[in-house]
């Protein structure tokens, strides 16, 4: 089950930006990509833990500041031939306010094999 | 309903093609393929390995017939097509098979030339150009003892270097007195066919052919002498003709080969033609790399992309013979204007040449020691200017010093050696995912194992692997594109913004056909340096299309925290900036405080939410923003000078500070790194520097296009000048030259390599109007540029979204 919690507007992030949503989960980083959609995943890149709120947005995609892994903002996944999945979390949009979905459990990623 | 797609011919032009075409647009078209051969399709320049024993049919497989079921590809292998109706748009097969289409793609590549002389259709005489042909002659070598093959080129070598391995005698006769004569001067060729005599080869050299004699099989052949040799095979290697009996029978206009234009389409615009059965601009191709290109834009064209033309090929070959190195590319023998630079060592078996017009490579042979022939390939290409390095070109590019090379041969590493020391990949990772995916690219290599993603300094052993891997040299176009949102190169993007006046990301990816929606991580932080160096103060600076260093005016360290560097104007500072700096990691526990490289300190592990109170704190002791971070002016390092050195010349200190002020904040392609020293002691390293002074009694010398870092280069001498006044217009001006002109990401130092020293001084040093305007252009760009970001963000008036979280949930 999904809490849902209000996290701000639509306009407080940036086209082609992001912004961090602070849980006691780790940081969740929220995407709004050009044709205003909203995504939100595991501030975490799969590959060494880089902080994915900090890189460059694009289509449906974000790369990873630290060494440019892609993933796929929908699903989490790192674009091939690279291999690695970000935990997504469901946000909506209503009347112009943002709510992002946060698990009850504590959410473990898929795979991060150099997280620490 | 999807448009149909029919491609004629399964061979490696044909499917790169379609490979192309799914990776780009792969819903477009229902594809149906036809092939002659019974199999799925294979990479028909590994045949000569197959036939030397040294690979298998199945290691040669591309895609084997899974891989057109999985993408819906209908295959009919071992079906000829014989006829194209195009009124209605319909081809048959022999056995009546018919489909239908709205594209046709006609990639039925070559056939090998026979010579016409009694006795050709005999059984046991054979071309070399098929899994058959490798079949018949691997039957033969059994059975029989002696083998012919006429023809001495690229084919004929590899034919009889496998036909002997297999155990035969084998004979090649050529017509002409020297062997590869298209790729080989007469100096390499004897070289090579002394080789392949110790190896056991015999030679007929200059023998005409007139019959191959034999009743039920071939059993010998004759010459015009009257000379007669025994035979047990022979096989014809004399040269190959572009397959066109399809397409002329179907009224498509052919000469040699079918005729194309640049988009690869044939005089009926519904049909297409690529690879060896093409004629484009006069000029048929039997070589790989060509190939690659043309099913690259034919591809695009498809996908309606229009985009991307093909504009011919320059091409190298590389002989598949285990042991014989030997490579050549371009106009190898010379004309008038041209000039040959020539290292000759017998006793070691090394000979290269390289022919050489207006300090432009136009030709390689090497013979030997082939390790550089990807590096005179790029000069060639490229058209690189190699007066600086003329006189050590012949010596290879571990001579300039490239940590990449050491001057020796990569495939004599051992597997577990490494090649990439960003990613620690090794050769033998390398080697296996270059034929496990059957990768062709350094691209592809780069995707799959990250080897020379980083750095890049690793680039040329890479190449080297997957030449020796592969068999082939690489197809990098001759202007590479800007990424895979586009096919336009740095510079055509940069030529469409300041001709159209384009001054938006928006309108560069419209005006421009981009294939992406809003570009990516690549092209958008080059496009937005080519507007707001190309238009500034007028083209907006899109803060989401600079990477986040720049975006928020620190650098990004591996935890996610940020490090800050002030100002230090010429490497200055007092009392007053260091308490300031001190106070400043005192009050946000900044962990780590160093020195730099450049004369500055550095404060690391700042957290991103306290960069603007630790801004407002150092602007307040007057210091700002010292761009540690950004493609801009980094650091004016200095020496001492004539204040207080018993050795200085000239007032190297207050030089340097007067540089900075006048040049920092200005945007770059890249990094750019300038130091004074006060003389030719040059404690400041000023000869590694983008743009490094020497004071000399008698004035100031300027150096430019160094580099530290991953390639070390030492600077080259620009000129010397008398004044101070004099040192800042050239500065500013060379300045500019390399902003509006170096491509996003390349160093002053290839820039310099690429363009010619000469280029830049007659711009700089022999044109003074052309540097005054330069230096006026750069002064206009610096109003708008010499804004202190770090004033702007402290204040919470700029980007105040980026230092804050948007929200914290308990």
């Amino acid at each position: 089950m999904y809490e849902w919690h209000e996290i701000g507007a639509l306009e407080d992030i940036p086209r082609l930006g992001s912004r961090v949503v602070n849980t006691p989960h780790g940081d969740v980083a929220i995407f709004r990509t050009a044709d205003d959609q909203v995504f939100a995943l595991r501030d975490r890149c799969p590959h060494k833990g880089g902080p994915l709120s900090q890189g460059i947005v694009h289509g449906h995609r974000i790369t990873c500041p630290l060494h440019n892994w892609v993933l796929e903002l929908e699903s989490g996944q790192a674009v091939a031939p690279d291999v690695g999945c970000a935990t997504r979390y469901p946000t909506r949009l209503e009347g112009g306010r943002l709510w992002l979905g946060l698990n009850n459990v504590v959410s473990l990623p898929t795979t991060s094999p150099e997280a620490a | 309903m999807k448009e149909k797609l029919v491609l004629v011919g399964n061979g490696m032009a044909g499917m790169r093609t379609l490979e192309e075409l799914l990776a780009i647009a792969p819903d477009k078209f229902d594809i149906t393929v036809f092939g002659a051969e019974p199999h799925g399709n294979y990479n028909r320049i590994m045949l000569s390995p197959v036939l030397a024993g040294e690979k298998t049919i199945d290691q040669i497989m591309i895609n084997d017939l899974g891989w057109y079921a999985e993408r819906g590809i209908t295959l009919h292998t071992g079906q000829e097509v014989t006829h194209i109706n195009r009124a209605r748009r319909q081809v048959y097969a022999a056995d009546g098979t018919m489909a239908s289409y709205d594209r046709l793609l006609l990639a039925t590549g070559s056939n090998p030339f026979m010579l016409p002389i009694p006795g050709n259709d005999l059984p046991g005489v054979i071309g070399f150009r098929d899994i058959k042909d490798v079949e018949t002659m691997l039957t033969a070598a059994q059975t029989g003892k002696h083998a012919v093959v006429i023809g001495g080129g690229l084919l004929g070598l590899e034919a009889a270097n496998g036909l002997m391995k297999q155990g035969m005698q084998v004979t090649v006769v050529h017509v002409l007195d020297t062997l590869m004569e298209r790729q080989l001067d007469p100096v390499a060729a004897d070289m090579l066919r002394a080789s392949l005599e110790e190896r056991g080869l015999r030679f007929l050299m200059g023998a005409n052919t007139a019959a191959v004699l034999g009743e039920e099989r071939v059993r010998a052949v004759r010459f015009k002498d009257g000379l007669e040799i025994p035979a047990d095979l022979v096989v014809m290697a004399v040269g190959i003709r572009p397959n066109i009996e399809l397409a002329k029978q179907a009224g498509i206009y052919c000469e040699r080969g079918i005729v194309v234009n640049d988009t690869m389409q044939t005089y009926d615009p519904k049909v297409y033609a690529v690879g060896e059965c093409v004629q484009h601009r006069g000029q048929c191709y039997g070589l790989v790399a060509p190939l690659w290109e043309q099913a690259k834009v034919c591809a695009n064209h498809l996908a309606r992309y229009g985009i991307g033309r093909y504009q011919g090929s320059v091409t190298s070959t590389k002989l598949k013979v285990t042991g014989i190195d030997l490579f050549s590319a371009g106009d190898f023998n010379g004309g008038s204007g041209c000039e040959e630079i020539v290292l000759r060592d017998p006793a070691r078996g090394v000979y290269k040449k390289l022919v050489v017009k207006e300090n432009r490579v136009q030709g390689a042979v090497l013979y030997g020691d082939t390790v550089d022939g990807t590096w005179y390939f790029q000069l060639l290409r490229e058209g690189t200017d190699i007066g600086a390095f003329r006189e050590t070109v012949l010596f290879g590019h571990a001579h300039m010093a490239d940590s990449g090379r050491e001057g020796f041969s990569v495939m004599t590493m051992a597997d577990d050696a490494e090649i990439c020391g960003c990613n620690g990949v090794c050769k033998g990772t390398i080697i296996k995912a270059i034929s496990e995916k059957k990768l062709f690219t350094v691209d592809e290599v780069r995707a799959h194992t990250k080897a020379s993603a980083s750095c890049g300094s690793c680039t040329g052993l890479v190449e080297q692997i997957l030449a020796a891997t592969v068999g082939t040299f690489d197809k990098t176009p001759k202007e590479k594109a800007l990424c895979k949102c586009t096919e336009h190169s740095h510079d055509q993007v940069r030529k469409t913004i300041r001709e159209q006046h384009l001054t938006s990301l928006r309108a560069v990816f419209e005006f421009m056909e981009w294939k992406t929606p809003d570009g990516c991580h690549s092209c958008r932080p080059a496009i937005n340096y080519y507007l707001i160096s190309t238009w500034p103060g007028e083209a907006q600076d899109d803060q989401q299309s600079r990477f986040i260093n720049e975006r928020v005016h620190a650098n990004i360290q591996k935890d996610g925290t940020y490090s800050v560097v002030p100002r230090m104007w010429g490497g200055l500072t007092n009392p007053k900036e260091l308490r300031a700096i001190a106070d400043v990691a005192d009050k946000f526990q900044i962990p780590t405080v160093k020195v730099t490289g450049g004369q500055r300190i550095d404060l690391l592990g700042v957290k991103k939410e306290d960069l603007p109170k630790v801004w407002a704190d150092l602007n307040a002791a007057g210091m700002v923003s010292g761009h540690a971070y950004g493609k801009s002016l980094r650091t004016v390092k200095t020496c001492v000078g004539s204040d207080w050195c018993r050795f200085g010349t000239q007032d190297s200190t207050g030089l340097g500070v007067k540089l900075e002020k006048m040049t920092w904040g200005s945007w770059t392609p890249h990094k750019f790194k300038m130091a004074v020293s006060g003389c030719p002691r040059n404690c400041a390293e000023a000869t590694i520097k983008d743009f490094g002074v020497v004071c000399v009694d008698s004035g100031y010398e300027l150096h430019v296009g160094g580099n530290g870092g991953i390639k070390i280069r030492g600077t080259d001498l620009l000129c010397k000048c008398a004044t101070e006044e004099e040192v800042k217009e050239y500065c500013g001006a060379f300045m500019q030259l390399y902003r509006e002109e170096g491509r996003y990401l390349e160093r002053t130092a290839p820039w310099i390599e690429r363009v010619g020293l000469s280029y830049v001084k007659s711009r700089i040093v022999e044109d003074e109007e052309n540097r005054k305007a330069l230096y006026a252009r750069f002064l206009d760009s610096q109003k708008f540029a010499q804004v202190d970001p770090w004033a702007e963000r402290a204040s919470g008036q700029v980007d105040a979204h980026e230092f804050k979280s948007l929200r914290r949930v308990s």
